[in-house]
């Protein structure tokens, strides 16, 4: 992964030669870093125990002081997918993929054409519209749940993982046409202009100059967008059953503690937010921009 | 509703105004004129047409239809008893203790999460601000907890760190324990003694990282060459920091706040999950859920619902003016 090299951005208003802040070795640059450090392993120490324990026995799991050096074993997982009990976690599995990869498409095909009437060719008033998607983003989800559950009932669409997705699709769009915005704002208008003048139609122009600068900005877009919908509960629990839950519905069975069971939850708290944490170390460059909407680059 | 009144749009306009860029483009278009400018302006505006009614139609439909069935009788198990209720369910959100209580419990929840987190956040961009080895490492390791699914996150801290037989905190205090030779460690069960504080916690890990993120993006746009100047100058470190980073930095902590804010008051997944909403931890989604989908009332549920929005409308505007702020001030660079 490319997640230990140092990505933070450095900006303009940096000389090359005065980067960050000069190398100091004095005995307060060591105590600084040494202060780095500690904290950034007691931030990423619950995940390292949520691993560690997913890959323990179950007695050796529930000991008290914790054991570290039980041996590894991978009976935790096999719990989880399946081997003992009746339910497996697949199904659930399989309809947040369809989910979170289906709606993020959705995604991409109406924000991209959104964006570039926001940037490349304004329409009049567009900032007006840009704040508009912004405040749909601001309205609180809970306050939609009832009308749509009750239409979804209505039609037949309870417990159906489109409905989901056409859900997924309407909560990501502001981010992605503020995020898209923001990466087409970046294409300068000398070389749209210089392509235009050369006689280069708009598939051609779209292709060879506005494609080469967005491509990182479109796959950062749909990394976050995709993690976003892989996270999303209340929605799912409410309008799915047992056929369309996803997995965030079906961690939810794990709320209520069973026995010796922690290895198991464990486990499937790494199998789940795996998917997210490789999105998610994918996109950290874009992170900050895509979770401020823009706002921060 | 959601529609933001004046605040973005006096920004709007000012923003296209300051643009060089924006200027030009207006040239373009002005240089068309007549029917051909019209048909343009639907040449423009057609890619955004799609992704605009989609939004009007998912977002803003379903907040009309719970403002209309905030004003109804309705429960899903006395249907026939269905009609207009005037401001009945209203009356009963602002009576009911439980949605009080809820209230009181959004706010102790989302202020103490987005201040500590935000103060957690601006310590450690400042510790991250500076070169050292390992600092890709460590910014690594600290956005890792934002990576977890949150219901997975808050499983793993109610069952893996809370947990008072077997669970890491307790685990760690029986280490120390038999460190210095002392038995009888205390084992706090620390959910129920503290059911608030575990929630507010298991969040603060999550959303420390976010804050941490916008913070050092904002340490990092500071124009260096004023604060070398300044420390030339013999300005001592906390000046430079109380006089020059803390006032660029106001804008970053607004933001962050403002969009922390608008993500947890919306929390759902670990108030559900750690305490399922006991020991007075149910906050405004949680219970608005509950009423809707346990007690099936439709109409108290949307009163409820509305109000929340309402509460958010204040936020929102806030967070609008922020952006707004940040938005003119990037475009105009």
């Amino acid at each position: 992964m490319t997640s230990i090299t140092d990505t933070a951005p450095v900006p303009a208003t940096r000389t090359a030669a005065g980067a960050p802040r000069e190398k100091r070795r004095s005995p307060s640059g060591l105590v600084l870093t040494l202060l780095a450090w500690v904290v950034g392993v007691l931030f990423v120490l619950p995940v390292l125990w949520m691993a560690l324990t997913s890959l323990h026995s179950e007695p050796a799991a529930a000991t008290n002081p914790p054991s570290i050096a039980a041996p590894p074993t991978l009976q935790g997982y096999r719990d989880f997918f399946g081997a003992g009990a009746g339910t497996t976690p697949w199904p659930s599995l399989a309809n947040s993929l369809t989910a979170s990869v289906t709606s993020t498409i959705l995604v991409l095909l109406l924000s991209i054409p959104a964006a570039y009437a926001l940037s490349i060719k304004p329409v009049r008033k567009w900032t007006d519209v840009l704040f508009f998607f912004l405040s749909t983003k601001m309205l609180p989800v809970v306050a939609g749940l009832l009308p749509i559950y009750l239409f979804a009932q209505s039609v037949g669409l309870l417990d159906n993982i489109w409905l989901l997705v056409l859900f997924y699709t309407s909560m990501n769009l502001p981010i992605a046409v503020w995020m898209m915005r923001s990466f087409l704002a970046e294409v300068p208008v000398e070389m749209l202009e210089a392509a235009s003048m050369d006689g280069a139609g708009l598939t051609r122009t779209l292709q060879s100059v506005v494609a080469p600068v967005v491509m990182p900005g479109i796959a950062a877009t749909s990394l976050i967008c995709f993690i976003f919908s892989w996270n999303e509960l209340l929605f799912a629990r409410v309008l799915t059953g047992t056929v369309a839950q996803t997995a965030p519905v079906y961690l939810t069975g794990f709320v209520t503690s069973q026995g010796l069971f922690l290895a198991k939850v464990c486990a499937a708290a790494v199998a789940v937010s795996l998917p997210v944490l490789i999105a998610g170390f994918a996109a950290q460059d874009k992170l900050v921009q895509g979770l401020s909407l823009g706002a921060v680059k | 509703m959601s529609e933001p009144t004046e605040p973005p749009r006096g920004a709007a306009t000012s923003a296209a105004v300051d643009t060089s860029r924006d200027r030009s483009r207006a040239a373009q278009s002005a240089r068309v004129s007549g029917p051909l400018r019209r048909s343009g302006d639907w040449a423009r505006r057609a890619p955004l047409l799609p992704a605009l009614i989609f939004m009007i139609v998912v977002t803003q439909l379903p907040f009309v239809a719970t403002l209309v069935i905030s004003f109804m009788d309705w429960n899903a198990y006395y249907p026939d008893e269905r009609g207009f209720a005037g401001f009945a369910n209203f009356r009963r959100v602002f009576t009911d203790i439980n949605l009080r209580n809820a209230v009181i419990t959004t706010i102790i929840l989302t202020a103490a999460v987005v201040l500590i987190s935000l103060l957690l956040g601006m310590l450690i961009a400042l510790l991250l601000d500076r070169k050292f080895r390992g600092r890709g490492a460590v910014r690594t390791m600290l956005i890792a907890p934002f990576l977890i699914v949150p219901v997975a996150a808050a499983l793993v801290w109610k069952h893996a760190l809370y947990n008072p037989e077997y669970g890491l905190l307790n685990g760690a205090l029986t280490w120390i324990w038999h460190l210095f030779g002392a038995d009888r460690p205390p084992q706090p069960d620390w959910i129920s003694s503290m059911p608030l504080g575990a929630v507010i916690a298991a969040l603060i890990w999550q959303w420390t990282p976010f804050m941490m993120l916008i913070l050092l993006a904002g340490l990092q746009s500071r124009p260096l060459d004023v604060i070398e100047a300044a420390r030339i100058d013999g300005a001592s470190g906390w000046e430079i920091f109380r006089y020059m980073t803390f006032p660029h930095l106001r804008r970053y902590l607004e933001l962050g706040g403002l969009l922390g804010s608008i993500y947890v008051v919306q929390n759902f997944d670990h108030v559900f999950t750690i305490t399922s909403g006991g020991l007075g931890t149910a906050n405004l989604p949680y219970t608005i859920y509950q009423i809707f989908y346990n007690a099936h009332d439709y109409g108290r549920a949307s009163a409820a619902a509305v109000v929340v929005v309402i509460g958010t409308i204040v936020i929102a505007t806030f967070a609008l003016r922020t952006v707004s702020t940040l938005f003119r001030e990037e475009s105009s660079r």
